[in-house]
C-alpha cells in the first residue's frame, strides 16, 4: 500500500497520501487528516514519512512504524540509486552534462515555488507581516549569505519566533 | 574518505535530521556548506545535479540526501547521510505520535508551529540561492527557465517530474 503511495509521489507526494489515506482508504476523516498533518510539519524530518508514521503507530502500533517505513523507502531507494549510478557512468557525455544542468535549474525554480505555496499561508499568520518578514529575512540571510550552520539558525530564528507567538497566543 | 569521516558525515546529518523541519528543503543549504565547502566530496555544479536527480525520483524528498550520499561517496555515503538524516527524526516522531494524541491543544505544540512557520519559508529560499549557485554564469535562457519553473510551479498542479522532463530535454538540446 505505501508502496502505491511512494511510486505515485514524483517529487513531492502529499496530494498523493490525501487521496490514498482518506478517500481510498479511508483511514483518516479529512479533519484527522488535516491534524496529524500539522503536526508531522511541525516536528523535524520529512513530511510524509512523519505523517505516515504516526498513522502507522495509530492503527498498527510498532509493526505498522516498520512496514509503513519500508514501504516507503526500500523501492524508490533502489530506483533512486539505479539512476545516480547510471548518471554517474554517462557524466561525461554533453547531453548528459546539459539534461542534468537543465534539471538543476529546474530544481532551483520548484524550489522557488514551493516557498511561494510556503508564503501564502503565512500572511494570516498570527505574528502579524512584519514579524513573519523579518524572521523569514533573518533565517535567508543568516543561511544563505552568512553560511551560519542550520542549527544556529534554527535555534536563534526558530527560537524568537516561538517566543513571539507564544506572547500573541 | 575513510570510516572515520564517513562517520563523522552520519553524525552530521543526524543532527541536520532534528532540524529539518518542514523536510529536505530546509536543510539544502546546510548539506551544501557539509558536503561541498567543508569536505571537498562534491563541487557546486555536482550538488546541484545530484539535488535534481533525487527530485526526478519517485518517493519522497527525503531521497534527495541518499543521492548526494552516493555521488559523494559511493554505497557507503548513502548509508551515512540517508541513515543519518532518518533516524532521529523517525524516533522523535514516532514517540512524538503518542504524546500527541493526549494533548492535541497544548500551548508549547501550537507556539512551535506558529514561530516555526516563518523560519520554514526562509530556508527553503536558501535552498534555492543555493542551487543556482554554479550557474550564476549562466545566460538569460537558464534565468528564464528558472523564473518560468517558480511561477508556473506556484500556480499549476502540474507534478514536479513533468517540470524535470522539461529541463532536462531541453538541456540535452543545449538550450541553456
Amino acid at each position: 500500500m505505501c508502496n502505491r503511495l511512494a511510486l505515485q509521489g514524483f517529487g513531492g507526494i502529499l496530494a498523493v497520501a490525501q487521496h490514498e489515506f482518506v478517500e481510498r482508504e479511508r483511514w483518516l476523516s479529512d479533519t484527522e487528516f488535516l491534524e496529524l498533518m500539522a503536526a508531522a510539519q511541525a516536528l523535524p524530518g520529512p513530511n510524509v514519512i512523519n505523517l505516515s508514521i504516526m498513522l502507522g503507530q495509530r492503527h498498527f502500533g510498532w509493526r505498522g512504524v516498520l512496514a509503513v517505513l519500508g514501504g516507503l523507502l526500500l523501492l524508490p531507494g533502489l530506483l533512486v540509486v539505479a539512476l545516480a549510478a547510471l548518471a554517474s557512468h554517462q557524466l561525461h557525455r554533453p547531453e548528459v552534462q546539459g539534461a542534468l544542468r537543465g534539471m538543476g535549474l529546474v530544481a532551483a525554480g520548484l524550489l522557488l515555488g514551493a516557498s511561494w505555496k510556503l508564503a501564502l499561508p503565512l500572511r494570516r499568520s498570527l505574528l502579524g507581516p512584519w514579524a513573519v518578514a523579518g524572521l523569514v529575512l533573518a533565517s535567508l540571510l543568516l543561511s544563505a549569505a552568512l553560511r551560519w550552520p542550520l542549527v544556529a539558525v534554527v535555534a536563534l530564528v526558530g527560537g524568537l519566533g516561538m517566543a513571539l507567538a507564544a506572547r500573541k497566543a | 574518505m575513510s570510516a572515520p569521516e564517513l562517520l563523522a558525515v552520519a553524525g552530521q546529518f543526524a543532527l541536520l535530521s532534528l532540524l529539518a523541519f518542514g523536510g529536505v528543503n530546509a536543510i539544502l543549504a546546510d548539506s551544501q556548506r557539509i558536503l561541498v565547502l567543508q569536505r571537498g566530496w562534491l563541487d557546486e555544479a555536482g550538488f546541484a545535479q545530484a539535488v535534481a536527480l533525487g527530485q526526478a525520483a519517485p518517493g519522497p524528498n527525503i531521497m534527495v540526501v541518499g543521492v548526494l550520499g552516493w555521488m559523494a561517496a559511493g554505497p557507503l555515503g548513502l548509508l551515512a547521510c540517508l541513515g543519518g538524516v532518518l533516524l532521529p527524526s523517525t524516533l522523535l516522531v514516532w514517540r512524538f505520535a503518542r504524546w500527541a494524541e493526549a494533548n492535541r491543544s497544548h500551548p508549547l505544540l501550537l507556539a512551535f508551529q506558529r514561530g516555526c512557520a516563518p523560519l520554514v519559508l526562509g530556508l527553503s529560499l536558501s535552498g534555492a540561492w543555493v542551487l543556482v549557485q554554479p550557474y550564476t554564469q549562466a545566460g538569460w535562457p537558464a534565468w528564464t527557465l528558472v523564473a518560468a519553473v517558480a511561477w508556473g510551479s506556484a500556480r499549476s498542479k502540474l507534478p514536479p517530474l513533468a517540470w524535470l522532463v522539461l529541463g532536462a530535454l531541453g538541456g540535452v538540446f543545449g538550450a541553456w
